[in-house]
């Protein structure tokens, strides 16, 4: 019963709903900054508190200095925080490469919208970790060709500034490579080599596809995040420099 | 044909308004509505606001300034959609301590409408966001990712239709492309589908099915690129029946929302607010509930 006059009135509502007569007049738009001069709302305060504890007790912990600001910004073809995070995954990814594989890396390639913050001058914490490299993503060792790796020479030299390590490339006026090594050496014809990077890039992100299909993958089970954080407890004094592994003659 | 006039300068339309008394179009009057549209994008975990000693953005964002904000707007009208353009998740360790589950929950609590999904939506995979979605009081639109066969199939809409103060509205949601940005590993058997051909269905459904008063396409295509890639540009000109595209993933900061012709050389609204929430957008629309169609020009002031 209830159902037949809960049809009928569904039926009823059908027809005296008349089709909308809005008429679209004016039509206004801003956008409006937050900032101190809005009162924070106290349940949210409240609400966030706990979560928020748990979170400063680690991420206060002081682990390093850093005495200038370090940013991806700071120059064209390399910067120092860029040279800092590739140089770390050779110097600590390598012995885990070796003691699975026997192996060395050769070489190692980020990618630039992966520094995710800059470093800030003063005390480096594990929040600063945090914000350089919030991702998740591990280190992968790719063995290419010698044709993929000049693949990557091509692919770096257009790029902008890119994390490299243990390579050098050397562009003239016209934006050519003048000069591309690895390990020191020109790439030899029919070799292959070890390129370590993340599992996001060995995956084709930010086109990075000379790594999509290598002879071999080793995944180090190792964050780059927790590289980061190895170093920055090891070292006193953050101050990475950049230098000639990728100039413009 | 509608004619619909521009003043690109709130200035020039201030002017107008204080000396012509017939083209004051915001008095308060029994026959016209207007309803409000307040909207965020690429908020990435940005609970608390940024440290004073950030080098861009010092002091600024956070949900707690952010929800009086929303409150005071409320107030002055409740007839209030708050939306989110995606890529919640991902930025700061409270996504790597809690999976999205504080962003949700203050998001719902915030009294967000809707969201759609960014490609960071995707960093703890299919079953990451899927595991959140107890959190979400709001609706997750996305008119052009499948996921049958994944965990999130049949938690997302592709619109949903909101009516306020009578006014209906249609809102769909709208991803990016996922080869290259996310791995297969996360996104799982997600299918991503072209956003034109899906825009283009789902906007003549909500217009003629529905007849919504109102379209808006939630998107995270991305304002602009210098390449052939699909942008709320390109959707914007390329579609019709779209009043509002809110845009994200480019982080773009949008000065004033840009108005473009569609491909009827109709108005179309494109707006982005930056990202990790130093912004709130606020665009709001007011109708003529007369029922005859008004000879006079829809004015548009951003």
């Amino acid at each position: 019963m209830n159902r037949i006059y809960t049809l009928i009135l569904i039926g009823f509502l059908f027809v005296t709903c008349k089709p909308s007569q809005a008429n679209l007049k004016a039509v206004q738009g801003k956008q409006i900054a937050v900032t101190d001069s809005l009162e924070s709302n106290q349940m949210v305060i409240d609400y966030i508190a706990p979560y928020k504890k748990r979170i400063d007790d680690e991420m206060n912990a002081v682990l390093a200095y850093a005495p200038q600001s370090l940013s991806k910004s700071d120059g064209p073809y390399n910067t120092a925080i860029g040279n800092m995070m590739a140089d770390t995954v050779l110097e600590y990814g390598d012995p885990v490469f070796f003691k699975k594989t026997g192996k060395h890396i050769d070489g190692v390639v980020l990618n630039h919208g992966g520094i995710r913050s800059v470093l800030r001058a003063g005390d480096v914490t594990m929040g600063s970790a945090y914000e350089i490299m919030p991702f998740e993503n591990s280190i992968v060792v790719v063995e290419i060709t010698s044709g993929d790796v000049r693949a990557m020479f091509e692919y770096l030299k257009t790029g902008k500034a890119h994390p490299i390590s243990n390579m050098q490339l050397i562009l003239n006026s016209e934006n050519e490579l003048a000069s591309a090594t690895l390990n020191g050496k020109a790439i030899e014809d029919g070799k292959t080599y070890f390129i370590a990077t993340n599992d996001y890039l060995q995956q084709g992100g930010d086109g990075m596809v000379f790594f999509t299909n290598p002879k071999s993958t080793t995944i180090l089970d190792y964050k780059m995040r927790s590289i980061l954080i190895d170093h920055f407890t090891k070292q006193d004094t953050i101050a990475p420099i950049r230098d000639n592994r990728f100039i413009k003659e | 044909m509608e004619r619909r006039k521009f003043l690109m300068q709130t200035g020039a339309a201030t002017a107008l308004l204080s000396t012509t008394p017939s083209f004051n179009l915001f008095a308060e009057t029994r026959s016209t509505k207007k309803i409000t549209i307040l909207h965020t994008n690429d908020v990435h975990s940005h609970i608390e606001p940024f440290p004073v000693e950030d080098p861009s953005f010092s002091n600024q964002g956070g949900v707690a300034r952010r929800l009086t904000l929303i409150q005071n707007i409320r107030n002055e009208n409740p007839h209030t959609l708050l939306l989110d353009a995606g890529d919640i998740f991902q930025g700061t360790p409270y996504f790597n301590f809690y999976g999205g589950e504080l962003e949700f929950k203050l998001m719902s609590m915030m009294g967000y409408d809707a969201a759609t999904i960014g490609n960071h939506d995707f960093d703890n995979g299919v079953g990451g966001l899927a595991a959140q979605m107890p959190n979400a009081k709001f609706k997750l639109l996305s008119a052009n990712y499948d996921f049958t066969n994944t965990i999130m199939e049949g938690l997302t809409k592709p619109y949903d239709i909101f009516i306020k103060d009578g006014i209906k509205i249609g809102v769909f949601g709208l991803g990016i492309q996922l080869d290259g940005l996310v791995t297969e590993s996360l996104s799982k058997e997600t299918k991503y589908l072209n956003p034109l051909e899906i825009a283009q269905d789902t906007t003549r459904v909500l217009k003629e099915e529905h007849k919504c008063d109102l379209i808006i396409s939630l998107s995270h295509l991305g304002y602009d690129y210098k390449y052939d890639k699909i942008s709320d540009r390109k959707l914007a000109s390329q579609t019709k029946n779209i009043d509002l595209i809110i845009g994200g993933h480019t982080h773009t900061f949008l000065p004033k929302p840009e108005i473009l012709k569609n491909i009827e050389g109709k108005d179309v609204l494109v707006n982005q607010v930056g990202w990790a929430g130093v912004n709130l957008g606020r665009i709001d629309f007011e109708f003529d509930m007369d029922g005859k169609k008004s000879n006079s020009a829809t004015l548009i002031r951003v």
